[in-house]
């Protein structure tokens, strides 16, 4: 598994740069231990590389930074941007005490004001990936309240509204040197990129393979600063979605058989992606095609 | 954004049957009738071919695999175009092409009117 990602990434890399089996074996040998740090020089070379036109940035901007056209449709509509509701939303709930008369705010670092870019985090006590959806779900559940569908509405304005005042700080993902947690980011990466469902995709069939390129009239976004503009408006889905309706929808759009949004496979992917991102700033909430 | 893009689509919608009524009136006889394999290919649920290939006659392709035109030539041999479609990552692990024939996305059927319809772009 952890050689087939190896490959992919090489081969991908030796399509786009014409490299020679220098790469490959390179990135073969990087295969033989769980190396976060060289994965992620690979992974961004990968993509400066492939687009040298673009700041890296840029890249949180998903397929606005891949295709001139659709930002220019994107920078049209941005004055009046269709996530604002759930930004005041997510505000307005952040600000109402519970039941109980804590708050949000209560169960977070810096009252939950400013703190995106530090999710998702590996738990030393629990030994799990704690995602920011899955903290704000414990955050209710502590605070004698019912948990919140993952996937859109309240869950989606409340992760707009701390992707919103965390805006522009860099990503700082954190992978410490704890074999459950070096677990947690290979079996996330090997999700990624291993093929399933009907149609045999991959994650990274679209979006390491094939930023930049279109299937029908859509622009796939790179992998790299994926995860900065969760939660998005999507205008395919009329509404709002967080990271885990977009993993969801992944899945069923490749005829594959989606996992239970915050399953802890889904929760790696989200450390793996997430550390891939770090360094680049917080964008979300967004607004996508 | 997605206004733009609705408007361009729109405006296909209404310009193709008007095109399609003149070349109709001009020209019936040399019109030979749509394979079934074109509505096969066009189809979403099942060659759904121009979400990555651009092909003559249909409508905002895709560009992630090659334009399918000229196949004649290409494609001499027609076992070859339809192990292709059947499953391309034996010849190439790689492809991001679905393997139609072996996860029966296609029937063998199926994938044999879709090469006939290919054959004649």
């Amino acid at each position: 598994m952890r050689i087939s990602r190896a490959i992919a990434i090489a081969v991908a890399a030796l399509v786009v740069a014409g490299a020679g089996p220098a790469a490959a074996a390179a990135a073969a040998a990087a295969a033989d231990s769980i190396d976060p740090d060289a994965d992620f020089k690979a992974f961004r070379d990968y993509y400066t590389k492939r687009f040298p036109d673009v700041p890296l940035n840029d890249f949180v901007n998903g397929p606005y930074s891949m295709d001139a056209e659709l930002r220019k449709q994107w920078e049209a509509i941005d004055d009046f941007p269709p996530y604002d509701f759930a930004i005041d939303r997510g505000k307005q709930m952040f600000a109402t005490p519970f039941k109980n008369g804590k708050t949000y705010g209560d169960c977070f670092p810096e009252k939950g004001i400013g703190i995106r870019q530090n999710y998702p985090y590996f738990d030393d006590k629990s030994g799990e990936v704690i995602t920011l959806e899955l903290a704000l779900n414990r955050c209710r559940e502590a605070n004698g309240e019912a948990p919140y569908s993952y996937v859109k509405d309240e869950m989606a304005s409340l992760t707009a509204y701390m992707a919103f005042t965390s805006r522009g700080k860099p990503f700082d993902i954190k992978i410490p040197n704890d074999p459950r947690a070096l677990e947690a980011y290979q079996k996330g990466a090997e999700y990624f990129y291993a093929r399933r469902g009907q149609l045999n995709f991959s994650c990274a069939s679209c979006h390491v393979q094939n930023p930049g390129n279109h299937i029908r009239t859509e622009v796939l976004a790179p992998a790299l600063g994926i995860v900065a503009a969760m939660p998005i408006y999507r205008s395919e889905w009329n509404g709002m979605g967080t990271m885990s309706r977009r993993l969801v929808t992944c899945n069923s759009q490749v005829r594959g058989v989606p996992l239970e949004p915050q399953d802890e496979l889904y929760r790696d992917v989200e450390y793996y992606l997430t550390y891939m991102s770090n360094g680049l700033p917080v964008s979300g909430p967004g607004a996508r095609p | 954004m997605r206004g733009g893009r609705r408007t361009a689509h729109g405006t296909a919608l209404f310009v193709a049957p008007v095109l399609a009524a003149v070349a109709f009136a001009g020209a019936a006889s040399a019109q030979a009738p749509a394979l079934p394999g074109q509505a096969l290919a066009f189809d979403r649920s099942k060659g759904n071919c121009l979400t990555c290939h651009d092909i003559k006659g249909g409508d905002a392709p895709g560009n992630v695999g090659p334009p399918l035109a000229d196949m004649k030539s290409r494609f001499p041999d027609r076992k070859e175009l339809t192990a292709i479609v059947f499953d391309e990552t034996k010849r190439n692990p790689q492809t991001v092409m679905p393997p139609f024939g072996r996860n029966l996305i296609l029937t063998d059927g199926e994938i044999e009117a879709i090469v006939d319809f290919l054959y004649t772009r």
